[in-house]
């Protein structure tokens, strides 16, 4: 159902993620929606509150208090009696309240497939796709032995299972060796004892009888369309949906004070807005950028407990999303430590720290989850740790990201000699136009430009990459948003949301510090002129505000590119944005850093300097 | 702004506390609305499904799995011993001759036979799982078949991290100081059995010796990342903790580090030396926090137990708190002020911020994010 302003003229949405309660409120002023306050409150799943909505009370309070100071009106409330009032009546309550979440740690599920990278990767494509964080993926393949993988999910508890396995017409032995193995196992949901798991078939139709036999009994059984009806198709909607609706009406209920949220979330006629999967939300919103753009896109958000990578390549705007589930900046700080190593990431700090000192600072994080680094070189710290859970995350995002898996192409010559393989990653940094960041590191770091460098150090994008961040970290709320009003959700996605902040040019190749590698004359639009052969590993920042557009001439030396197409000369416009344009010819494929310490160091600062990525006083 | 919310751990001399001691799954609750129990007293039985072992019987006996049914020997359900004939087939020309017998590797019960597969899942016998109360208290709630909720009056401490799981024994304050670092010459067979109370730091070494002489549980203001390493043998990588098997149980009050503990949780621990306490290293730091605890009970009678309705912890001016984050980690402050609007701090991020003063009298602002309140 889709409101228009006459219903709909103040708005709040909440995101209720793993760590905090983000609120923000959208009001319609003089003629558009706008994205007015927003306030934020610890999420408040935990003993003693055990109620998820005495944290949205608390940031929807918090919210109340800035708008009237904000519109100099002492009697704005948006609750009252701890409820949101609704419709608005005046100064009082709001047209619709509606919200996403993540907290109670998300919707975790196990799938299973009978070959491991075909069935079992296409079940976890639509698990993932529906806002899940994917706990195991098992197969008839898998090299475990059957009692393991019984082991396994009795051990795992997760909310729901996803079987895949056959293409239609199939195997229907290994299938049903699954069904089995989950019979078996005759697991117990992790939230409640009073329901039957639910488990969802996508597999091989021809074995629905069998699997119905062999699991009825046990588990709540849903069978939907195969998810992979032949080799050379995925079908994943259907099960996607299921997921969806499942963990609307199972698992979600089972968070403590989410039967009550569920209440509260209305539009202005009453009727129930569904909360929505914090990430399923983030999916929309990128891959509504790629349709309507027609541009491939890369976005992550970056969470307290999870970072999730989206992408959407080629022009049949393939669709991808993995969730690293132990990589994010709070409850997962230490694992980034733990899986990166201390060394990864003091190489991104322009400064010596005592190890010890470092170590017991994240794991103090990790147990404050919601602290936030007041001092300038626990900010340092931060993003650098940052840099390598984004790191991380896209590593295993484009291992995913990729073609079906299993199929046989045919090839005309041309193909035969590129040496591509069926199931490459479809993720192109050379192809890719722009790169989105959200999530509170990166939409909250105090300096647009620690955006800029975040997302460049970790995402090392190649040739020309727009580059743009959620300005506060909304897009979930917008992602729910857009179901009730599609028109307020993209004017302030547009308005609010989205921040440009500029484009990355950097050349891919290996060169030699300090030789020429790139000569680069841009004509800015307030005619001045910027006109350098830059040399190898360096970087250079020309301001070039939002909606500006530079005309640059573009010429690489030594063997560097720029583009798909191998050029080493190009004329091109280049987008402006909040930071500006990033000249960066560290070079790529690979992108090293000095080992040495006391270069290593020299080199960041210098870096961050020119970046103006933190204050002078802590560059010298 | 006059208050806020702000997350907070609780340290109090009397709590009504209530807690759920469930089976893993259904079983036998042997205890009655009403009882008194004490902390070792079995709640609760049941019998956890044993282990399952699927076995490939058609291959086995070299038959397709359509074929099984005319030479199985056994049905769904059907206790088995180990060496059980599952399934033997007639052998050549149907006189028994090379006949093939396969049978059961272990004790147990046939789950489950597939004509599609061929497969039988077989179940090894039952393991037993008790559930103890872990806390003196009356039983006040009966789950059928799952367990109880017991009460109790308790003085109660939360901590923030911790490791081992749950156990029960004497208090035995050794700290001088909220400051002190218990040294390992310190602790010796008195100490066996009991569950210590160090001050700001607990070292690799003197755990170590803890262990030696039969610790039962270390509660310490800070402890070392390394330190936990090397016990464990692997890096915590996400906080979920509990199940480790070191030989005792150990619960920081305060972090990661050398951290003062807080004066109130230091007289608290040393008004009790000598009590029976429960104590458990549980944590986990997301979906369903769970802190670790540490439970000392009160005489009490069952009238008393009318919990509180849970509160939030405010931030008001007045409000003690314990700063969280770098700088002053650790310290203890007073809430002067709540200004409303955003402030800029040394790292440039505007927040909301709080001023609060030091007990000299010193003040300072502090993002409200990094701070919690000291429950009274």
């Amino acid at each position: 159902m889709q409101y228009d302003e006459k219903r709909l003229t103040r708005i709040v949405a909440t995101d209720c993620g793993s760590t905090t309660t983000k609120a923000i409120l959208i009001e319609w002023v003089d003629g558009e929606y706008r994205q007015t306050i927003r306030g934020e409150a610890p999420t408040t799943v935990e003993a003693p509150l055990n109620d998820v909505t005495k944290g949205v009370i608390n940031a929807t309070q918090e919210m109340e208090e800035l708008a009237r100071l904000k519109h100099k009106n002492p009697n704005i409330k948006f609750m009252e009696n701890g409820e949101f009032v609704i419709p608005r009546n005046g100064d009082i309550g709001v047209d619709a309240y509606v919200s996403t979440s993540s907290a109670g740690g998300g919707l975790q599920m196990m799938v299973t497939g009978v070959v491991a990278s075909m069935t079992g990767e296409s079940a976890e494509r639509a698990a993932l796709g529906a806002g899940a964080i994917v706990m195991d993926l098992i197969a008839s393949n898998d090299k475990r032995m059957n009692h393991e993988k019984i082991e396994r999910i009795r051990q795992l508890r997760p909310d729901m299972i996803l079987m895949a396995g056959g293409e239609d017409g199939g195997t229907v032995k290994h299938v049903v060796e699954m069904a089995e193995l989950v019979s078996g196992a005759d697991p117990k949901p992790r939230l409640g004892s009073s329901y039957k798991l639910p488990v969802i078939f996508a597999g091989n139709k021809e074995a629905r009888v069998e699997i119905s036999n062999t699991l009825k009994e046990k588990v709540d059984l849903i069978i939907t369309e195969n998810i992979r009806p032949k080799l050379e198709t995925e079908n994943l909607g259907p099960a996607r949906d299921k997921i969806h609706d499942l963990f609307m009406e199972h698992v979600m209920k089972q968070a403590p004070g989410y039967n009550k949220l569920m209440e509260w979330t209305k539009g202005p006629d009453l009727e129930n807005v569904p909360i929505m999967p914090t990430p399923a939300a983030v999916g929309n919103i990128m891959q509504t950028i790629a349709k309507d753009e027609n541009i491939e896109v890369v976005g992550v958000d970056i969470g307290g407990a999870t970072t999730d990578i989206f992408s959407v390549f080629t022009e049949e705007h393939v669709f991808n999303r993995t969730v690293s589930a132990n990589l994010g900046m709070s409850y997962s700080i230490s694992n980034v430590l733990a899986s990166a190593g201390l060394a990864n990431i003091m190489r991104w700090v322009p400064f010596d720290i005592n190890e010890s000192e470092l170590r017991n600072m994240i794991k103090n994080k990790m147990i404050r989850p919601t602290t936030i680094p007041s001092l300038l070189e626990e900010l340092v710290l931060e993003q650098a740790i940052a840099k390598e859970a984004l790191r991380l995350a896209f590593e295993q995002h484009k291992e995913f990201a990729s073609g079906l898996k299993g199929m046989q192409r045919q090839r005309d010559i041309s193909e035969a000699f590129s040496q591509t393989t069926s199931g490459a990653s479809i993720v192109n940094l050379m192809t890719l136009n722009l790169l989105v960041g959200s999530g509170g590191v990166l939409s909250h770091a105090p300096r647009r430009h620690q955006t800029v460098m975040m997302l460049i150090d970790s995402f090392l994008p190649e040739g020309i990459t727009r580059l743009a961040v959620d300005s506060i970290f909304m897009m979930p709320h917008l992602g729910v948003l857009s179901e009730i009003s599609a028109k307020a959700a993209t004017e302030v996605f547009r308005k609010d949301c989205m921040i440009y902040l500029g484009t990355c040019v950097a050349p891919v190749g290996k060169g030699k510090l300090g030789k020429p590698a790139l000569y680069a004359k841009l004509e800015l639009p307030d005619g001045t002129s910027f006109e350098e052969d830059i040399p190898y590993g360096e970087v250079r920042l020309i301001p070039c505000g939002i909606g500006e557009i530079a005309k640059a001439h573009l010429k690489t030396h030594g063997g560097l590119i720029l583009d798909k197409d191998k050029n080493r000369e190009l004329d091109i416009d280049l987008h402006g944005g909040q930071v500006g344009i990033v000249l960066d010819t560290r070079g790529r494929r690979p992108f090293t850093l000095p080992t040495e310490k006391a270069q290593r160091i020299a080199s960041l600062k210098k870096w961050m300097r020119e970046l103006k990525a933190y204050p002078n006083d802590i560059l010298v | 702004m006059g208050q806020a919310y702000s997350a907070g751990l609780t340290v109090t001399d009397s709590i009504i506390l209530k807690k759920e001691r469930i089976l893993p799954l259904k079983g036998q609750v042997l205890v009655k609305k009403g009882d008194m129990v004490k902390a070792e007293t079995v709640i609760a039985e049941t019998l956890l499904p044993g282990k399952v072992i699927p076995f490939n019987l058609a291959n086995k006996l070299g038959v397709t799995p359509s074929q099984l049914v005319n030479y199985i020997k056994i049905k769904p359900g059907q206790q088995i011993s180990k060496d059980t004939i599952l399934a033997e087939n007639k052998g050549l020309f149907g006189l028994g001759i090379f006949k093939t017998e396969v049978r059961s590797p272990c004790d147990g019960e046939v789950e489950n036979i597939s004509a599609v597969t061929g497969q039988i899942l077989l179940r090894e016998p039952r393991i037993p799982v008790q559930v103890k109360a872990f806390m003196d208290g009356f039983i006040t709630e009966v789950i059928p078949d799952e367990g109880v909720v017991i009460e109790n009056k308790s003085a109660y401490i939360q901590g923030i991290f911790g490791i081992g799981g749950e156990t029960i024994g004497e208090l035995k304050f050794m700290a001088l100081t909220p400051d002190d670092e218990l040294s390992p010459a310190k602790i010796d067979d008195s100490c066996r059995d009991k569950i210590i109370v160090a001050g700001a730091f607990i070292s690799y070494l003197t755990i170590d010796v803890a262990i030696k002489h039969g610790v039962k549980a270390i509660i310490t203001g800070g402890i070392d990342d390394q330190d936990i390493k090397k016990m464990l043998g692997y890096d915590i990588g996400v906080a979920i903790t509990g199940h480790e098997n070191i030989g005792l149980t150990i619960v920081c009050t305060e972090g990661f580090g050398k951290i003062t503990m807080a004066q109130k949780t230091f007289d608290l621990l040393k008004s009790l030396d000598g009590k029976k306490t429960s104590i458990h290293g549980k944590t986990q730091i997301r979906a369903g926090v769970m802190r670790p605890e540490i439970i000392i009970p009160m005489d009490f009678t069952e009238d008393e137990l009318i919990a509180k309705e849970a509160s939030l912890p405010i931030l008001e001016p007045g409000t003690l708190i314990r700063i969280i984050r770098q700088p002053n980690f650790g310290k203890i402050a007073k809430v002067i002020s709540l200004p409303e609007e955003l402030t800029q701090v040394e790292s440039e991020t505007w927040v909301r911020i709080l001023e609060a003063e030091f007990e000299n009298g010193t003040r300072f602002r502090i993002p409200r994010a990094n701070v919690e309140v000291i429950e009274s």
